[in-house]
């Protein structure tokens, strides 16, 4: 009897310790822990091992020597001298040019069609449907084949260049001309106006917000800041007689001279990247404005809210708390998005970095890792920036 | 008093009269949907001119002045006049080598016999109201692409082998698709129960593994599999292309799936884990009979819409060099022999068509599981 409790106690003491969550639950962690680092270490040993028996090095010297190949699109100053490094910078510019660039427009016309699926009008919604349902179903790949290959490839050479606005931009198939802006020294002034303008309405909102909450009173602050944004800076411009000359494309005997050519890559990247991503942004705001319930908008009217107050003051801002957290993942979708660039050759840094410069130099741990950083960081950048709005525009419950 | 006959009091109903002519039938739908005030009318009208301007042409160069192979003219000098439209005979040549890519033409019948296993072992899973699910989940996730690869790759039964570098088209379109899927969805329930563990560390490892991919674009994860993985194994090992991209993508795409079971798995009430506690399952049967039959059940929109993505992302694989639909399409545009203006622009607007039946197709069926899925809810 004595024996079996005795037997008894120990199979629970046994027992208790495989049961025991907090035991299992160590032990489940350091089996991982250690499978993990078995498996890294493993690999990290083939890969030295594969490196010593192709007689590579490794490291991240290489970046100190000269590329030796040229961009067809730099930001900065390039030529083929210039190190990896600077390639790598290149990159990093060009993928954010376009990416900016797409987002804004990607935003504007998402919206817009987005707005427009939801219109009282038969034909408009149809048609913004159409396009959501037509451009969000096709590969961006197969988009950017069609616009670079198709479309732009397939325009007209130099001699026959479409002319747009005579005498000023032309398009034909090594890219589009545009006139190239040239402001003189005292040009800086306006820029400075500009800068202060918006600073200005900066503050010119908080006042008129606080205003209007201690007292009811309203001050149009929309067209106020339009109408400075728009005179100061010209009193400007006329007061230190500012310039900007316009260096127009020219037609010379075997291509323009002048002006700046915006490459066919480019501007093939962009229309993908916009079109696609429109149509995904579309879909956002859709879903955004109807999860605003239709009591808010009968609460608004029966509160004797105008037209615009009801939209900006009740439903914009409680449809933009649903629409933000989509939009923040379609903006890192777009800028991981234009890495598509490689296939059509416009350089951003996965084309002229992860592609040239790693062919060439033949460093793949380092490049791709570095390669891999810079899209993480972007990503986490713009998480963290546009998780701060969210913050502030989130619902504050009490 | 009583008297109440007033001459101008009316003592009998009126009849029903019909509704004017202005707020029924065409009329009154096209005042109400198209003319209801004068922005709208606007709109309308700038809508009918964009239709008038945009169709016409649209159709002229798809139907009207595109060339056949019922046309009257259907050589290739059809297709390279001024005036000619799209050059279908063009993809109707080239149909095969879209479909079955480099595939040598005697064993077609073998991908054909794939073809239909995939739709005999889909439509069981797909259709909500046959019983089985589990058999029929078997056949899909296990049989078929087991099936597959031996009718593919040959080397058994007497079939002869064929390396997968002859692989290609729309067949190898749908098995990187089908791969991709079939790898994700276990992997990415993994990752997504990791991500919510109680232990830090396996909590730490998931999360930095499903944001790391999440962080990065396809095309960098694909260049990394095929230029790293060889690195990463013992000296001498050689991996097939292909699987190379298949590790990328199932990698990539499960980490998406990840975070759209998690979705699910957050929707859930805490009541449910905690039900599954007090009945004493563990944590496995927890999983497994109550916590992800109701998870999946909620995210199968969002799984169906991931498997769109990734559908749409396997013609990135075209860019690492295997002959996906896109890249099949791709290579043939420049063809001398069927050199004509818009050759490139009719074998792109087929595979456009190709890769939209596909992808039309999958969320037409999400948004019916949706619906289906919401009135369950309701009841």
């Amino acid at each position: 009897m004595a024996k079996s409790q005795e037997q008894l106690q120990q199979t629970r003491s046994a027992t208790s310790l495989i049961y025991d969550p907090k035991f299992r639950s160590y032990a489940f962690q350091i089996l991982l822990l250690i499978g993990l680092v078995a498996f890294g270490w493993w690999i990290f040993n083939n890969t030295v091992t594969n490196l010593q028996a192709q007689n590579k090095t490794t490291g991240f010297d290489f970046l100190g020597n000269t590329s030796g190949f040229n961009i067809g699109f730099t930001l900065m100053e390039y030529d083929r001298s210039s190190t990896y490094f600077d390639v790598f910078k290149v990159g990093i510019l060009n993928t954010l040019l376009v990416s900016v660039i797409g987002i804004v427009l990607a935003t504007v016309l998402g919206f817009i069609i987005g707005v427009a699926r939801l219109s009282s009008n038969w034909i408009i919604a149809r048609l913004a449907t159409v396009y959501i349902e037509v451009f969000r179903n096709i590969p961006l790949l197969l988009q950017l084949f069609f616009w670079y290959f198709a479309v732009l490839k397939t325009m007209p050479s130099v001699k026959n260049s479409i002319e747009f606005v005579t005498g000023s931009v032309y398009l034909n198939n090594r890219g589009l001309y545009v006139p190239d802006p040239q402001p003189n020294d005292s040009f800086v002034w306006v820029q400075l106006a500009i800068v202060a303008v918006i600073i200005g309405g900066y503050f010119l909102n908080r006042w008129s917000v606080r205003r209007f909450e201690q007292t009811g009173q309203r001050f149009p602050f929309v067209p106020a800041f339009i109408g400075m944004l728009v005179v100061i800076p010209a009193i400007v411009w006329m007061v230190t007689g500012a310039q900007i000359a316009l260096d127009y494309p020219v037609l010379e005997r075997f291509n323009f001279a002048g002006g700046i050519q915006i490459p066919p890559e480019f501007v093939a990247l962009l229309f993908g990247l916009v079109i696609y991503t429109a149509a995904f942004i579309a879909e956002t705001v859709r879903a955004g404005i109807l999860a605003v319930s239709d009591g808010q908008t009968e609460a608004a009217q029966s509160l004797g809210l105008k037209n615009s107050d009801r939209l900006n003051l009740v439903i914009i801002p409680q449809a933009m708390r649903v629409i933000i957290p989509p939009l923040t993942s379609q903006y890192l979708n777009l800028t991981k998005n234009s890495s598509l660039a490689v296939a059509i050759g416009y350089p951003d840094i996965v084309n002229v970095f992860m592609g040239t410069a790693l062919n060439q130099s033949g460093k793949a741990v380092e490049v791709i890792f570095m390669t891999m950083m810079v899209y993480l960081t972007l990503s986490l950048l713009t998480s963290v920036v546009m998780n701060i709005y969210n913050a502030r525009i989130a619902l504050t419950e009490r | 008093m009583t008297d109440t006959s007033f001459a101008y009091v009316r003592n009998e109903m009126l009849g029903e009269q019909p509704a004017p002519s202005t707020s029924k039938g065409l009329v009154g739908w096209l005042r109400q949907n198209l003319f209801s005030d004068i922005p709208n009318s606007i709109m309308t009208i700038v809508g009918i001119l964009f239709l008038a301007w945009f169709l016409p042409p649209i159709f002229n160069f798809l139907v009207t002045h595109a060339v056949f192979p019922w046309s009257v003219d259907n050589t290739v000098e059809a297709c390279r006049t001024e005036e000619a439209g799209a050059c279908w005979i063009y993809v109707v040549d080239r149909f095969n080598f879209f479909i079955y890519g480099f595939y040598p033409s005697e064993s077609y019948w073998r991908v054909n016999i794939c073809f239909l296993l995939g739709i005999v072992t889909l439509v069981p899973l797909l259709w909500p109201d046959l019983p089985h699910k589990g058999l029929s989940a078997i056949g899909f996730f296990v049989v078929m692409p087991v099936a597959t690869f031996f009718l593919l790759n040959g080397g058994v039964f007497g079939l002869t082998e064929v390396p997968t570098e002859k692989w290609g088209g729309l067949t190898i379109t749908l098995i990187i698709a089908t791969v991709g899927i079939v790898a994700s969805l276990p992997i990415g329930i993994v990752l997504a129960l990791g991500r919510r563990s109680h232990m830090p560390f396996v909590k730490y490892v998931c999360i930095a593994f499903i944001e790391l991919w999440r962080a990065v674009p396809l095309i960098t994860v694909l260049f990394m599999a095929s230029i790293m993985l060889p690195l990463f194994l013992p000296e001498g090992t050689t991996i097939d292309k292909l699987l190379r991209a298949l590790v990328g993508v199932s990698l990539f795409s499960a980490a998406y799936m990840a975070e759209v079971v998690r979705g699910g798995l957050q929707a859930l009430p805490k009541g449910q884990y905690e039900a599954a506690d007090a009945l004493g399952l563990n944590y496995f049967k927890a999983m497994y009979l109550v916590i992800l039959p109701q998870a999946l059940k909620h995210v199968i929109p969002g799984i169906v819409n991931s498997f769109i993505s990734l559908f749409k992302d396997t013609s990135l694989v075209s860019i690492v060099g295997l002959f996906d639909l896109l890249n099949t399409v791709q290579a043939t545009t420049a063809q001398v022999e069927w050199k004509s203006p818009h050759q490139a622009t009719t074998g792109y607007l087929f595979a456009a068509a190709m890769f939209w039946v596909f992808c039309f197709g999958m969320s037409r069926y999400s948004m019916y599981m949706e619906r289906r899925l919401n009135t369950g809810h309701k009841e």
